[in-house]
């Protein structure tokens, strides 16, 4: 392996199909981030501080979206914990509630999940107005759930998200 | 400038949801013909923030105090979708107002 730092437009692959679950049993939000962290840390993507702190992120700022239909959740913990970007995806079997996002008092049942690790914040902003995009279609929230292998849902990913980032070397 | 319309756009810790939520913003007001200045910030600082940037609206993706004594949207709309007419609407309102 060699690291290139140089100017060129780097086309970020989020997704692998190590990264998700598909179909995913959780019994709760918190196990489903663990699920997903634990894929995170498999490939090396985050610290093993990550869950954890995905976990009590979730409980302080809750990351449920009452989207068109079918709920997602996007966990994360902060940079710190994060060594290189990627999203793990679970598509859930059936829905867990997932705290909804500014509302303290509300749940939403979720039934996809990306756990998103991202190194910087500018990045993370980037990813975050790309999935808000997609999330906003019914039609491509409907794939992801009736997406049956993982490569389908890198398929779908890979086709949504397109970020180009200038690396300065 | 004159009429300028300061929102404070808060978020959890990232400023990741702040930051999409700020660009909608600034995307409704200036289809409206509104000229808007916005800023950005942690829900921690909020209260800070409302001192030194003196906003007319606040919209948050996060809990904020409720007796900040200006008008508080909750900005997950913006990012999910769903009721988003509506609160460019009330948005606009408030701002038409402010």
């Amino acid at each position: 392996m060699e690291t290139v730092q140089n100017q060129v437009e780097v086309k970020q692959a989020w997704v692998r199909e190590d990264l998700v679950i598909v179909p995913m049993q959780a019994e709760s939000a918190t196990d489903a981030i663990a699920q997903l962290g634990a894929r995170l840390q498999a490939g090396g993507f985050v610290k093993d501080s990550w869950t954890q702190a995905a976990i009590e992120r979730e409980k302080t700022f809750a990351t449920g979206l009452p989207t068109p239909e079918i709920g997602v959740a996007i966990p994360h913990a902060d940079v710190e914990h994060v060594l290189q970007q990627a999203i793990a995806v679970g598509v859930l079997e059936e829905a867990v509630e997932f705290g909804e996002m500014g509302s303290p008092d509300s749940t939403v049942p979720v039934r996809i999940v990306c756990a998103l690790a991202v190194a910087r914040s500018e990045l993370l902003v980037k990813l975050l107005q790309q999935l808000v995009e997609m999330f906003q279609s019914p039609e491509i929230l409907k794939q992801i759930a009736e997406a049956r292998s993982p490569a389908n849902i890198v398929r779908i990913f890979d086709h949504h998200i397109q970020i180009e980032e200038e690396v300065e070397g | 400038m004159n009429g300028e319309k300061r929102v404070l756009v808060a978020c959890g810790t990232s400023i990741a949801t702040a930051t999409v939520v700020a660009e909608k913003v600034k995307e409704i007001a200036k289809e409206a013909g509104i000229s808007v200045r916005v800023a950005q910030c942690k829900a921690a600082e909020v209260r800070g923030r409302i001192e030194t940037f003196n906003p007319h609206v606040i919209v948050a993706t996060t809990p904020v105090p409720k007796d900040l004594g200006i008008p508080v949207f909750n900005g997950v709309p913006f990012l999910s979708g769903v009721g988003m007419d509506e609160l460019k609407a009330q948005i606009l309102e408030a701002l038409g107002k402010a």
